[in-house]
């Protein structure tokens, strides 16, 4: 399978099941074109000398392995099915009011809670018991607002140290936060334990305070701004995003990317916001081509931002690295909701994910009874860009690697139904992605 | 070759001394709800 695409002024082929990348001239995306639509290639009004010369490229690129190549092989992970990675939820509750919050304002449309120090240990406990012969967790601080419990994190990191010294494991700790409670001891804290600090910030003032007010209905921007500045200024070269959310109501969200380059940010992430089709800020497909304009506005403003020193930024979805990239088991696997990844509420129940909490029947099971759902997992485990017919067949199946199954649950209709407004999103990111980093080479 | 340009070799890692696992679960990067394996690092390639 190939996909070749325009890319400003560029002609890129991608050789999906090898990875490999091309640009071609004029006459050689017309015949590729033909090729791929079963024309014949000497109809098409390129001259029949050129023609000839294209198809002789071609060959000599299949014979490398570089067009049209055979899927590769992908042994199962070794030791199955063990877990690595946790989100804890360590409060239900949060100090904003964000109206797109998929969380329902942070108590995922239960009681507002905190975990208690003791379910936390348990959670950590189980992820060590799970893990198997994995080296490297992952455990995200999560919320709701994760500051709202801090004393809890900081014990928890401390017993996730013990573990890792007891059991042989790296555990990198992250979180994820709005920021609204940082202080100087908790940014210290952070700046030393965090392999990751996910920020939520959503760029222009306006665009952030119209739908991200705080429990008393005044915007949050300010004062988010202030202490994310504070927390990167002192980060140092360790991980950080900025991870902004675009709704319909900013569609211009270069506009926002702009805004948080000039707050001094390197490090960021905007997504489209996934809700219900009758939410006043979802995006439907009525939105989808002037996303496509402003995703190659941002790509184009990211190619040559990237060229100054000062001016240097990351877009995570942009981000490509195909050399270093992941092997072929991971790129069809996919997010691991369920199966390598969970979720743990403040009572302890367990979740494929962070967006299946409080949806019941997706409940695995509680840290009470260690036997989960084995039907449950059994499902996510077969649900991949192998098995997923509309999967198997699309060309960005090794980038995406088979998209949120929580948006295939929600708004896809079944966890093998892959949500549609975002993969259009994720096809036009992918062929950005690899655009900018044809361009860079 | 005359009419096409090679920007990057074959690349997806398969077969064995593939599949360890090690590598970070792709939803606990940055953004938790568009996930992607795009940008994810080989645990292996980290070192
Ligand atoms: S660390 Fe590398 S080889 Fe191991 S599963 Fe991840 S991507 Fe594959
Ligand atoms: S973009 Fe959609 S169809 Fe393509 S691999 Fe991702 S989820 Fe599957």
């Amino acid at each position: 399978m190939i996909h070749a695409f325009r890319f400003q002024d560029l002609n890129v082929l991608l050789d999906v099941e090898s990875g490999a990348i091309h640009t071609l001239d004029d006459a050689a995306f017309a015949v590729v074109q033909a090729l791929e639509s079963g024309k014949d290639a000497y109809s098409i009004g390129v001259k029949n000398e050129t023609v000839a010369e294209v198809i002789a490229d071609l060959n000599e690129l299949r014979e490398n392995g570089a067009y049209e190549a055979e899927a590769g092989n992908a042994p199962e992970v070794t030791g199955g099915t063990a877990i690595k990675s946790m989100c804890l939820h360590v409060a239900h509750d949060c100090n904003l009011r964000c109206r797109y919050c998929f969380a329902s304002t942070g108590d995922f449309h239960g009681a507002r809670m905190l975990m208690t120090p003791e379910t936390g240990r348990r959670a950590l406990d189980f992820l060590i018991q799970r893990s198997g012969t994995r080296k490297h967790l992952e455990v995200d601080l999560f919320g709701g607002e994760p500051l709202m419990n801090w004393d809890v994190c900081k014990q928890l990191v401390a017993y996730g140290r013990e573990l890792e010294r007891k059991h042989g494991k790296v555990i990198h700790f992250t979180i994820t936060t709005n920021c609204v409670a940082l202080d100087d001891e908790k940014i210290d804290f952070i700046n030393r334990e965090m392999h990751n600090v996910v920020i939520s910030l959503d760029g222009r003032k306006e665009v952030h305070d119209a739908l991200r007010p705080t429990v008393n209905g005044k915007g949050s921007f300010d004062i988010i701004l202030r202490n994310a500045q504070k927390l990167v200024a002192t980060r140092g070269d360790r991980e950080y995003y900025i991870r902004g959310t675009f709704t319909r109501n900013n569609l211009d969200f270069l506009e926002d990317v702009k805004a948080l380059t000039g707050y001094g940010f390197h490090q960021i992430s905007i997504e489209p916001v996934v809700l219900p089709e009758e939410s006043p800020y979802s995006l439907k497909e009525e939105h989808l081509l002037r996303i496509d304009r402003e995703y190659d506005a941002l790509a184009e403003y990211y190619v040559n931002a990237r060229k100054g020193r000062d001016t240097w930024f990351n877009y995570f979805h942009f981000m490509f690295d195909p050399e270093g990239g992941p092997c072929l088991r991971k790129r069809i696997n996919g997010c691991g909701a369920g199966t390598e990844y969970i979720a743990v509420t403040p009572d302890g129940d367990l979740y494929p994910c962070h967006q299946f909490v409080g949806m019941s029947e997706w409940k695995l099971g509680n840290l009470d009874s260690p036997d989960l759902r084995t039907d449950l997992q059994k499902s996510f485990l077969g649900c991949n860009v192998c098995t997923k017919e509309i999967c198997r067949n699309c060309w960005a199946k090794y980038y995406c690697s088979g998209g949120c199954m929580a948006n295939a649950v929600l708004y896809g209709g079944a966890l093998e139904h892959p949500h549609e407004i975002s993969c259009h999103l994720m096809r036009k990111r992918t062929e950005c992605a690899i655009g900018a980093y044809v361009k860079e080479r | 070759m005359k009419h096409v340009q090679i920007i990057q070799k074959p690349c997806i890692k398969s077969g064995n001394h593939t599949a360890c696992g090690e590598c970070q679960a792709s939803c606990q990067s940055a953004c938790k709800t568009s996930c992607t394996v795009a940008n994810q690092k080989c645990a292996k390639e980290e070192k």
